[in-house]
C-alpha cells in the first residue's frame, strides 16, 4: 500500500537572464526507492536544489519548469497534489524556512490543516514526531517563535514537521549545511535512524561528499544543470566512471589524505 | 497511565507559567512606552515655549491690540507685568508648567475665556474625522493593496497604481470641493455643510483620506511581494499549503507589519488633513478655533492647541506602537528596552 | 580571506572606488518610458512658466474689472475671468511663480538645513550626532500641519513665513535620511583614500560624501517635492500664505470658495493646476528614482 517508487522524469528549468532563455536543469530524471536514500551531489550552482524544487513546483520566482514530471509507482501526479502528502521537504538554513512571527505550534498545525486531518490527532501526532526528532520538551518549544531557537533546534524541528506529515518521501536539501559541526554529526545520525526506522525513500541533495558517504545508498552526479553519473554509493566512491564524480571524489578524499599525511 | 497524567499535568503547568510569563513582557512593554509619553509631551512644550517667547512677537503688544487698548508705553509695560513677561525664561516656563500640570492653559486674548474647555469642546469632531478618514484608509486600501500584488502587472495592478499616482497628487481641500460639487449640487445625494450624522461625515472624510489610502495600498502590495519572496513562503507551499492558505498565514501576515507602522505616520497626516478641509465643508472642528487664533496671535490658545495635537498624534503612536508589538513577538520578547 | 575578496569584488563591482554619482545621466532621457517624458516636459513648461511668469501673461494677474466679472471662456479670456474681472489664466501663471516658487525656496531650505544639520551628525558622531538626533526627535514628534500651523502662528501670516514653517517642520527628516547616508559611505574606500591622501575631515566631506549624498538626497527630495507642495498650498488656502491681490493658486482656490455653487470653474482650475504640477513631480520622482536607486522603491509615506 506505501508507495515504493518516486521518479521525476526529464525535469527542464529555465529563466531569463538578459533576455535570453538560460537552461538551468536540462533533462533530469531520478528514481527514489522507498528505504533508500538516493544523494543528488555535485559542485554549487550545478542546478541541484533547484531540481528538488522545480520538481514540486516550488521553483523561486523568475524560475519556471519547461518540462518533466513526477511520478509514484509509475502514476504521473500533479505536484501540488503531493506536496507535503507523498514528499516531504526539508531545507538548509532552516531559520529562514520558518515564519519569523509565528510560534512553532502555528507551523505544526497548519500542515495537517492542509491535509484535512481532524484537530483531535494533530496534538498528539506532532508530539510523537518531535520525540522520533529528538525535541524532548515538546510543548515548551511549540510555544516558542524560530529566533527563540538554536539553528540545531529548528532543523529537528523541520525534521519533526515532515515526519508528521507522514509522508513516504523526503526531499533533504543540504540539510546540514550551515550547522556547527556536532550539530550536523546529530542531525546526520537522525536523519540516518529514522530513515532506516520508517523506510522513508529520500532524495539527498549535498555538495558534501562525507555527507554521501554517511548517509547515501545511491548515488546521482550532476554537473551544469544534468546528471552525468548513477550508481550505488560504493561504486561512485571506488570506479568512478565521469570526471566530475572523479573530480568530486578525489577533493574529498584529499582533504583526508592531507590530515593523515600530517 | 497515571505517570503519563502527571507528566501531562506538569507539562500543563509549565505551559500556562511560560504563558503568564509571556503577558507580563507584553505589560512591561506597555508600560516602559507609557513612560515615554510624559517626557516627550515635555520636550515638546519645552520647544513649544521657547519658540514662542523668542520669537518676532511681542505677546504684550498683540494683548493690548486684542483687548482694544492703546499700546502707550505705560500699557505695554503694564501688560509685560500682568503677563509675566519681564521674568526670566525659566521661571516664566516653570509657571507655565505649573499651571498646565493643573490643567490651565490661561485665557484667550480674544475672548478671555479659558483656552482649554474651549479647544476640548471643538476636538471630538476633528477627531471624528480624522478617526473616520482613517478606517476608510484602512478599509479600502488592504483589499486594493492585496489585489495589485496577487495580480502583479496585470490589470489591477495597473489600476491600482493609477488610482495611487492620482491619490497622492490631488490636493485635499481640491477634491473636498470636487466631491461636494458632485455629489451635493449636482447629484443631491449628501448634504455639504455642517455635522449631522453619517451623510456629513462621509465627503470630508474620503477626500482627507484619498492620499494616505494611495500610499498604503502602494505600501501593501510592496510589502506582499517582499513577503511572498522570502524563503518561508516556499517551504510552507512545500508542506502542502493551499495558495491561499499561503498568501493568509505567511504573505499577508507578515506584509501588514510596515503597514502598522506606517498607520502611526498617517495619523499625523490625516489630522492635518482634517483641520484644512473643516472650513470647506461647515464642520463644526478645531481647525476654524486655531486659524483664527493664527490670524489673532492669540497665543495661548495656538500654544494650547499645538500641545494639545502633538499629546494626541504622540498617544496615537503609543497605540500604535503597542499594536506593532503584539503583531511582531521579535519586538515584545527579544529586545528588553525596545527599538 | 576569502570574505575580503567577496567585498572587494562587491566594492569594485558598486564602482565604489568612484563615487556613486559619477554615473551618466545622459541616457535618462533615452531610457524613460512615455510617462517620465511627458513628467519632464510638464515640469520643464511648468519651470519656464514660474521663472518667466509676469512677462508672459497675456494680461495683467492684478487688474481688477468689475465690468467684466465671472466671463466664461473666450477668446480674449482662455479660462474666464474670476470674480473680481481678472484673466484666470494670466493669474494662473502668475501663481505658478508663487506655487512653484515658494516649494522651491523651501526645498532648499530644508535639503541645506538636512545636508548639514545629518552631514554633521553622520561625519562627527558622539556627542554631537546624540544632541543633533535628538533634537531631530522632538521635531518629528510633531504632525506636519500642527507645526506648520504653530510656526506660522509663532513666526505670524505670510509667505516667507509659510516656507519657514514647512522648512522646520521637514528638515528633521531629511536629518536623518542624510545621516544615514554619511553612516554608511563613511566606511567606504573613496573616504579612506581621500583621508590617506592627507584632505581634512571637511575637505573630505564636501568633496566626496556631498556628492555621494546629494545624488540619494535629490531621489528623496523629487520625489517629497510634490508632497510639501500639496502642504504648502493647502495652508496658502487656509489664508495664512501670500495676502491679496497676489496670485497663487491655492488662494485662488480660497477666493473661489463662494462661487463653489455657482462658477465652479472659478476653483477648478487653480486645483487643476496644483494636481498636474504635483503629478508630475511625482512622476518625475519615481522615474529618477527607477533609475538611479531603485533600491529606494520602499515607501516612506508622512
Amino acid at each position: 500500500m506505501t508507495p515504493s517508487c518516486l521518479a521525476i522524469r526529464g525535469l527542464g528549468v529555465e529563466t531569463t537572464r538578459h533576455g535570453a532563455a538560460v537552461r538551468l536543469v536540462d533533462d533530469v530524471s531520478l528514481e527514489v526507492r522507498a528505504g533508500e536514500t538516493l544523494a543528488l551531489v555535485g559542485a554549487s550552482g550545478c542546478g541541484k536544489s533547484l531540481t528538488c524544487a522545480a520538481s514540486l513546483d516550488a521553483a523561486p520566482p523568475g524560475v519556471r519548469r519547461t518540462a518533466g514530471s513526477i511520478a509514484i509507482d509509475g502514476v504521473e501526479q500533479a505536484p501540488a497534489d503531493i506536496r507535503g502528502r507523498l514528499v516531504a521537504t526539508i531545507l538548509q538554513n532552516p531559520r529562514s524556512a520558518f515564519n519569523p512571527v509565528r510560534t512553532m505550534r502555528q507551523h505544526a498545525m497548519e500542515g495537517p490543516a492542509a491535509r484535512g486531518v481532524p484537530a483531535a490527532g494533530r496534538a498528539q501526532r506532532i508530539r510523537v514526531a518531535m520525540a522520533d526528532a529528538g525535541l524532548e520538551d515538546a510543548d515548551r518549544i511549540l510555544a516558542l517563535h524560530p529566533f527563540e531557537m538554536s539553528g540545531g533546534m529548528l532543523q529537528r524541528m523541520m525534521i519533526a514537521l515532515a515526519l508528521a506529515s507522514g509522508a513516504p518521501f523526503l526531499f533533504a536539501d543540504e540539510p546540514t549545511t550551515d550547522l556547527d559541526l556536532i550539530v550536523q554529526r546529530d542531525i546526520l545520525d537522525l536523519l540516518l535512524r529514522l530513515t532506516r526506522e520508517q523506510g522513508l525513500g529520500v532524495l539527498l541533495v549535498t555538495h558534501d561528499m562525507g555527507v554521501v558517504a554517511a548517509l547515501a545508498d545511491r548515488v546521482a552526479v550532476m554537473d551544469a544543470g544534468r546528471i552525468v553519473e548513477t550508481g550505488a554509493v560504493m561504486d561512485i566512491f571506488h570506479r568512478p566512471a565521469h570526471p566530475v564524480t572523479r573530480g568530486l571524489r578525489d577533493a574529498h578524499l584529499s582533504l583526508y589524505r592531507d590530515r593523515s599525511a600530517a | 497511565m497515571s505517570a503519563l497524567a502527571a507528566k501531562n499535568r506538569d507539562t500543563e503547568d509549565r505551559n500556562v507559567r511560560a504563558r503568564r510569563r509571556r503577558d507580563w513582557t507584553m505589560a512591561g512593554f506597555i508600560v516602559r512606552r507609557l513612560l515615554l509619553l510624559p517626557v516627550m509631551l515635555l520636550a515638546a512644550s519645552i520647544v513649544i515655549f521657547l519658540m514662542l517667547r523668542l520669537g518676532p512677537s511681542d505677546p504684550a503688544l498683540d494683548y493690548l491690540r486684542l483687548s482694544r487698548v492703546p499700546p502707550t508705553p505705560q500699557a505695554l509695560d503694564e501688560a509685560r507685568r500682568a503677563l509675566g513677561l519681564d521674568l526670566p525664561l525659566i521661571t516664566q516656563y516653570a509657571d507655565w508648567l505649573w499651571k498646565a500640570l493643573r490643567l490651565d492653559f490661561g485665557q484667550s486674548y480674544v475672548t478671555s475665556r479659558p483656552v482649554l474647555p474651549d479647544l476640548l469642546h471643538y476636538l471630538p469632531a476633528t477627531l471624528q474625522l480624522a478617526g473616520a478618514a482613517l478606517v476608510i484608509t484602512l478599509v479600502i486600501s488592504a483589499p486594493l493593496g492585496v489585489w495589485a500584488a496577487r495580480y502583479r502587472n496585470g490589470l489591477p495592478d495597473q489600476i491600482v497604481r493609477l488610482i495611487a499616482a492620482i491619490g497622492v497628487s490631488m490636493p485635499n481641500f481640491w477634491l473636498g470641493f470636487l466631491l461636494a460639487l458632485l455629489f451635493s449640487v449636482h447629484l443631491g445625494w449628501l448634504p455639504a455643510m455642517g455635522r449631522d450624522g453619517w451623510r456629513t461625515l462621509i465627503m470630508p472624510a474620503a477626500a482627507i483620506s484619498f492620499m494616505t489610502l494611495s500610499i498604503n495600498a502602494r505600501l501593501l502590495r510592496a510589502s506582499m511581494l517582499e513577503a511572498a519572496g522570502q524563503r518561508h513562503v516556499t517551504w510552507a507551499r512545500l508542506r502542502g499549503l493551499s495558495p491561499r492558505a499561503v498568501e493568509r498565514s505567511h504573505v499577508l501576515r507578515n506584509a501588514l507589519l510596515p503597514v502598522i507602522t506606517a498607520t502611526g505616520m498617517y495619523v499625523g497626516e490625516l489630522i492635518g488633513g482634517a483641520l484644512v478641509i473643516e472650513s470647506i465643508f461647515g464642520w463644526p472642528g478645531v481647525g476654524r478655533y486655531a486659524v483664527s487664533a493664527i490670524f489673532n496671535r492669540d497665543y495661548p490658545v495656538i500654544q494650547c492647541f499645538t500641545l494639545l495635537m502633538v499629546a494626541i498624534f504622540v498617544i496615537c503612536n503609543l497605540i500604535v506602537d503597542i499594536i506593532y508589538a503584539w503583531a511582531d513577538p521579535r519586538v515584545r520578547l527579544a529586545a528588553e528596552g525596545a527599538p | 580571506m576569502s570574505s575580503l575578496d567577496a567585498e572587494l569584488a562587491g566594492d569594485l563591482a558598486s564602482h565604489d572606488l568612484i563615487p556613486p554619482h559619477a554615473h551618466g545621466r545622459r541616457g535618462f532621457w533615452r531610457e524613460a518610458r512615455w510617462p517620465a517624458r511627458i513628467a519632464a516636459l510638464v515640469v520643464g513648461a511648468l519651470a519656464l512658466i514660474a521663472l518667466l511668469g509676469a512677462w508672459i501673461t497675456p494680461h495683467d494677474p492684478d487688474a481688477v474689472d468689475l465690468a467684466i466679472r465671472l466671463q466664461p471662456a473666450d477668446a480674449a479670456h482662455w479660462l474666464g475671468t474670476d470674480h473680481l474681472g481678472r484673466d484666470i489664466l494670466s493669474r494662473l501663471m502668475a501663481g505658478a511663480t508663487m506655487s512653484l516658487g515658494s516649494v522651491a525656496l523651501a526645498m532648499a531650505l530644508i535639503l541645506t538645513a538636512g545636508v548639514i544639520l545629518g552631514g554633521t551628525a553622520g561625519f562627527a558622531g558622539g556627542r554631537v550626532d546624540q544632541v543633533i538626533m535628538r533634537v531631530a526627535d522632538v521635531f518629528l514628534t510633531f504632525p506636519t500641519i500642527v507645526m506648520a500651523l504653530f510656526m506660522v502662528g509663532v513666526l505670524g501670516v505670510g509667505l516667507t513665513n509659510v516656507i519657514i514653517a514647512i522648512a522646520v517642520t521637514h528638515w528633521a527628516w531629511y536629518a536623518r535620511m542624510v545621516r544615514g547616508i554619511v553612516l554608511s559611505l563613511r566606511r567606504r574606500d573613496f573616504i579612506a583614500a581621500s583621508r590617506l591622501a592627507g584632505a581634512s575631515p571637511t575637505q573630505t566631506f564636501i568633496r566626496h560624501l556631498l556628492p555621494a549624498t546629494m545624488a540619494q538626497l535629490l531621489v528623496l527630495a523629487t520625489l517629497d517635492i510634490g508632497h510639501i507642495m500639496l502642504h504648502v498650498s493647502g495652508l496658502s488656502f487656509l489664508g495664512l500664505g501670500v495676502s491679496a491681490p497676489t496670485a497663487e493658486w491655492g488662494v485662488m482656490i480660497a477666493d473661489a470658495r463662494e462661487y463653489v455653487w455657482t462658477e465652479p470653474l472659478l476653483m477648478f482650475w487653480p486645483g487643476l493646476a496644483l494636481f498636474i504640477s504635483v503629478m508630475a513631480l511625482n512622476t518625475l520622482g519615481d522615474a529618477l528614482r527607477d533609475r538611479l536607486d531603485p533600491s529606494l522603491r520602499a515607501e516612506h509615506g508622512h
